[in-house]
């Protein structure tokens, strides 16, 4: 076994110190390690999009990176987007828009769509498309998922 | 699967990653984005016994305009910087609007410019450029530096001319020439998908509108970049006209390339692609360039 190294890392405003193994993918830190299973894990090469995190404000495939590469660094996942009282405007209109079905894909689209939408708080069709084409669905079609970030784009307008 | 056990190294200059990459030889491979070797590392393809994490070293990212014109990009610069950055799209066009098809922004995210290059995939668009534009690259060891063009730097299948405790430190992007025009262009099932035939072309037209030079670059139809140069041949000197430019696409398809069969295309379709991919390019280069077709 590698040396173990000495892990220091935000996650969702809370600072976390753990000894961990270099291997360890920042995907099965934070589900194994924190317990924030929220973070998905799909293909673990980078295509599916549903280990996508923010990782200093930046949308991140978390199965790309060793937990250890986020030491000093700032994570955000879907956990702290929003609770079951107050959502996130996104996660709201996500629900609006029928845009989940299984959910298993929906973390992933989040924490895209956050920081797009901050960059883009006005996307065309054309726009959103694009900016989605990193995220598998495999139950909604996409069509909703377009429409509820047409209407979170409406909402957080305003 | 998961990566099996590693040494892990966080080096905070060049010099001392050099000296662990001198140290370890081939048993350290260097952790740039990871957007190419941790998959291979999930799936066990790749096992190194050590990683040498290059993302600590605030000396290797930068963009800088060159005192000739051009851009430096230093090695660890996220693809993300490059795609938004004022000095690429200002001074490297052909960067600029290839940055785009590469993978997805979670993956320019953390994937860098000189990264890509080093990996050299086959189906990668970045080397392929490099060779249209000629660039530069900047290879430090420990005994010092040189200087090597894109042409001479992508040796074949994953394989450059870096040296195991060497580092790709630098791109130089050269200035754009006068009367130049750009296109890349690339066919993928899926936006965002590994290409099935990517094309990069700079030109550039002479005083009496006629083909001065064509550099025109595949990826995903070889080892890696392949160049077109009967197609080249077949343009300089020419006024690029729609007939000229086919003419150009058939020497491209019948005698530059000689793709193959794989799951995802034939040898057959990779060709009409080359085909059709390089009158398009070369249409909106000759366009960019200034050619206007009166005929």
């Amino acid at each position: 076994m590698s040396d173990l190294f000495n892990l220091t890392v935000t996650v969702n405003g809370t600072r976390y110190e753990r000894a961990i193994e270099p291997r360890l993918l920042l995907s099965d830190f934070l589900r194994h390690e924190l317990g924030l299973t929220g973070t998905h894990v799909g293909c673990e090469h980078g295509v599916c999009g549903t280990c996508t995190i923010m990782f200093d404000g930046q949308a991140v495939r978390s199965c790309l990176m060793f937990a250890v590469q986020a030491d000093g660094h700032d994570i955000l996942t879907v956990e702290g987007l929003g609770t079951v009282e107050e959502l996130h405007p996104l996660q709201d209109a996500f629900r609006d828009a029928h845009a989940l079905q299984c959910a298993f894909c929906t973390p992933g689209f989040l924490m895209t769509l956050v920081p797009f939408l901050e960059q883009n708080p006005n996307p065309t069709e054309e726009e959103i498309r694009e900016a989605i084409a990193g995220n598998l669905c495999r139950c909604t079609g996409y069509q909703n998922i377009v429409e509820a970030v047409k209407l979170a784009a409406q909402r957080m307008a305003t | 699967m998961k990566p099996p056990p590693f040494k892990y190294y966080a080096p905070t200059t060049t010099d001392e990653a050099l000296a662990l990459l001198a140290q370890y030889g081939y048993d350290a491979k260097v952790l740039a984005g990871g957007q190419s070797l941790i998959p291979t590392m999930n799936f066990r393809l790749a096992q190194p016994s050590v990683l040498v994490d290059l993302n600590h070293i605030p000396e290797l990212f930068y963009i800088e305009p060159d005192k000739n014109g051009g851009v430096l990009v230093g090695a660890m610069t996220r693809e993300s910087q490059v795609e938004h950055a004022s000095l690429i799209a200002e001074r490297a066009p052909l960067v600029h609007e290839t940055m785009p098809h590469i993978a997805h922004p979670q993956i320019r995210n953390r994937g860098t410019f000189g990264g890509c290059m080093a990996h050299a995939d086959p189906a990668a668009e970045l080397p392929a450029v490099s060779v249209a534009l000629d660039a530069r690259f900047r290879i430090r060891g420990q005994t010092g530096e040189r200087w090597v063009p894109a042409d001479e730097f992508f040796i074949g299948f994953f394989t450059t001319a870096l040296q195991p405790d060497e580092l790709l430190v630098e791109v130089a992007l050269p200035p754009t020439p006068q009367r130049c025009g750009w296109s890349f262009q690339e066919v993928s099932r899926r936006h965002g998908d590994y290409a099935l035939v990517g094309i990069a072309a700079l030109v550039t037209l002479d005083d009496h509108d006629r083909c001065n030079q064509a550099r025109i670059v595949f990826l995903s139809v070889g080892d890696g970049p392949v160049e077109a140069h009967q197609a080249a041949k077949v343009l300089r000197g020419q006024s690029p006209t729609p007939e000229a430019i086919s003419a150009a696409a058939e020497a491209a398809a019948g005698a530059d390339v000689d793709p193959s069969s794989d799951i995802h295309a034939t040898a057959d379709y990779r060709r009409h692609l080359v085909k059709v991919l390089t009158r398009r390019a070369l249409g909106q280069a000759f366009g960019r360039a200034g050619f206007k077709n009166d005929e």
